[in-house]
């Protein structure tokens, strides 16, 4: 890796860390999205420098263009009771907050002093080819098919059902519904009715068994 | 000082614990969610570092690719269960959601 690709990891990583910090701490989820794009831009980055071109396309396609997009029509769907509210398990919460990310950070800092201690093994030379869309089409389509094919099988049913909770009931099938759970609860009133009458019954009379 | 294979693990790593972080400190559903989005995009960094350290095939990437396609179809999932949600609650905080309580 050059010195230009390591001033790209540099930069990226930066940004990196602040968009994931900005999407964790920010009060509004819209503030949130904003800073989560630029975690994930950063990460397209990232994928460059590691020769990951196809990958590096896919995430801003996929996840800059899709996902991101999907949270921010979510958020104007909801419109302002997405901003949070002061709750009442502030206080207890706090000291939460205050041991995982002290955890957290020791973690990352024992990360970052054992890399710091060893010396970087040299990266090894890559095929020309290495991440195109040529050579990792090539490996998908030959040894991995069957995931693919299946990959397409769980958007599919992500889709189906995502729509399916999504779209709630028109006021038809809720009237609907709502006639059908009164039938059963009818039902149910009277076997209960029943059993308490045949109870009573049976105490009457049979109290000498 | 050259960047080796242990920067990107150790990038991945702190990337990772700021996503775990915020899925168990925040009480907003929708950045839970975005919280779980940080996590898989920490690990596919270390996937695709991974593969670049051993160039002689692209199963790292690959599996990037389709944690990918995972990711999506879980935040299209994630997201149609947290507006039938707010549909039935009127709120997306997750303590509020306690419906199955006692």
């Amino acid at each position: 890796m050059g010195w230009a690709g390591e001033l790209v990891f540099v930069a990226c990583a930066v940004l990196a860390v602040f968009g994931a910090v900005a999407t964790v701490a920010a009060r509004s989820p819209l503030r949130a999205a904003m800073a989560l794009l630029v975690n994930i831009v950063a990460i397209a980055g990232l994928f460059l420098t590691l020769r990951g071109h196809l990958l590096s396309v896919l995430q801003l396609l996929v996840y800059a263009g899709a996902v991101v997009v999907l949270f921010i029509f979510v958020i104007m769907m909801i419109g302002p009771s997405a901003q949070p509210v002061r709750s009442r398990t502030a206080r207890t919460r706090g000291l939460a907050v205050r041991t995982l990310a002290f955890g957290m950070m020791a973690l990352g800092t024992v990360a970052i002093a054992a890399v710091l201690g060893e010396q970087a093994m040299d990266w090894p030379s890559v095929p020309p080819a290495f991440g195109t869309v040529e050579a990792f089409g090539r490996e998908l389509y030959q040894n991995d098919v069957i995931p693919f094919e299946l990959i397409g099988v769980l958007l599919l049913v992500a889709i189906i059902g995502a729509i399916a909770v999504a779209r709630g009931r028109s006021p038809e099938e809720a009237a609907l519904s709502d006639a059908r759970k009164k039938e059963e609860a009818e039902k149910v009133a009277k076997r209960r009715e029943e059993e308490q009458r045949l109870a009573a019954e049976v105490a009457a009379h049979g109290g000498g068994h | 000082m050259g960047i080796g294979l242990g920067e990107y693990l150790a990038l991945a790593s702190v990337l990772f614990g700021i996503g775990a972080v915020g899925f168990l400190v925040r009480r907003n559903a929708l950045i839970q969610l975005m919280s779980i989005e940080l996590m898989l995009n920490a690990v596919n960094v270390v996937l695709v570092a991974f593969n670049r350290f051993h160039p002689t095939n692209h199963t790292g990437q690959l599996f990037a690719f389709f944690v990918i396609a995972i990711a999506a179809a879980e935040a299209a999932v994630g997201l149609a269960i947290v507006l039938n949600v707010f549909r039935l609650k009127k709120t997306v905080e997750s303590d509020k959601v306690d419906l199955l309580r006692n």
